[in-house]
């Protein structure tokens, strides 16, 4: 994402990454960014946490008009729980990666169903479907 | 205790499932710079998402180097969002997808008066692209132009 954001830095678009991994943001070093220590899924907040990814984002977006060093990293003020156990966990237990179809990958068959169906109309003339 | 260091950890897993190493992106240049032009609560904002979000109905993304994006309108109900992805726990994100991509939070803000408003359409697209070439040369320009186009004053960058 780092890379994105210096593309459109670089066009004249201020940009701020969000980010969960300090190190791999870090190392990319986009113009501004915004370190929220949580597990990763979890880059603008806890699921059904409306108020805490209001205070996080409001946190966060405010560094457009603090930050004025490039490359500045702010880090948000906010822990995922009193202990630290996830961090012990995060990765280490060996992600077995998913094999990489190259197909697309439905969060159900219902979305399949719909995408293949609402998507380009049959060619009337070779019945097949035109990308 | 500090944050997680990911890259050595991603590092030894790849290694372990016998995955080529992967180039981490490491840039020791001064970033570029554009500050913003007026104060947040007269700025329309964008917003680019790495989650893997797709709308239903939409063609979902892949898991091999996809380096497409889908275009998401800035008044859809989170509740048609999707998410796939291969590198991280998607149970929270399929329930409330304002962890990875903050629109019901976003348009809050609007209401607020925190945020001047929103871009017309928003991008999501996969993360975890092994090629940073293919981002350098195709994802970002592209996202770039988009943002152009929808004249938005700065953009919110969401990876997972």
């Amino acid at each position: 994402m780092g890379l994105v954001a210096r593309h459109a830095e670089a066009a004249g678009i201020p940009t701020l990454c969000m980010t969960s991994a300090r190190d791999i943001t870090r190392a990319c070093n986009p113009p501004r960014a915004a370190f929220l220590d949580f597990p990763l899924g979890h880059t603008t907040g806890k699921a059904h946490a409306p108020d805490l990814q209001r205070r996080i984002l409001v946190e966060a977006l405010s560094s457009f008009e603090t930050l004025t060093v490039p490359g500045s990293m702010k880090e948000l003020p906010f822990r995922w729980s009193e202990d630290e156990e996830w961090k012990a966990k995060a990765f280490a237990e060996g992600d077995d990666r998913t094999p990489r179809h190259d197909t697309p990958q439905y969060q159900n068959e219902e979305d399949r169903r719909r995408a293949e169906q609402g998507g380009v109309s049959p060619c009337p003339v070779c019945r097949s479907r035109r990308a | 205790m500090g944050p997680v260091d990911y890259i050595p950890r991603i590092r030894d897993n790849y290694a372990r499932l016998g995955y080529k190493a992967y180039n981490w992106v490491v840039n020791r240049d001064t970033a570029p710079w554009a500050p913003l032009r007026k104060p947040l609560s007269q700025c329309r904002l964008g917003l680019a998402a790495s989650g893997g979000i797709y709308v239903a109905g939409q063609v979902a993304f892949h898991f091999k180097d996809d380096t497409s994006h889908r275009e998401i309108p800035t008044y859809v109900d989170a509740k048609v969002l999707r998410a796939t992805h291969f590198a991280y726990d998607l149970s929270d994100a399929r329930t409330d997808p304002n962890v990875v991509f903050p629109i019901d939070t976003l348009r809050r803000l609007v209401r607020e008066g925190f945020l001047g408003g929103l871009a017309d359409r928003f991008y999501t697209f996969m993360g975890g692209i092994y090629s940073s070439r293919r981002v350098i040369e195709d994802l970002a320009p592209r996202l770039t132009a988009q943002f152009l186009e929808d004249g938005v004053d700065a953009v919110l960058l969401v990876p997972v």
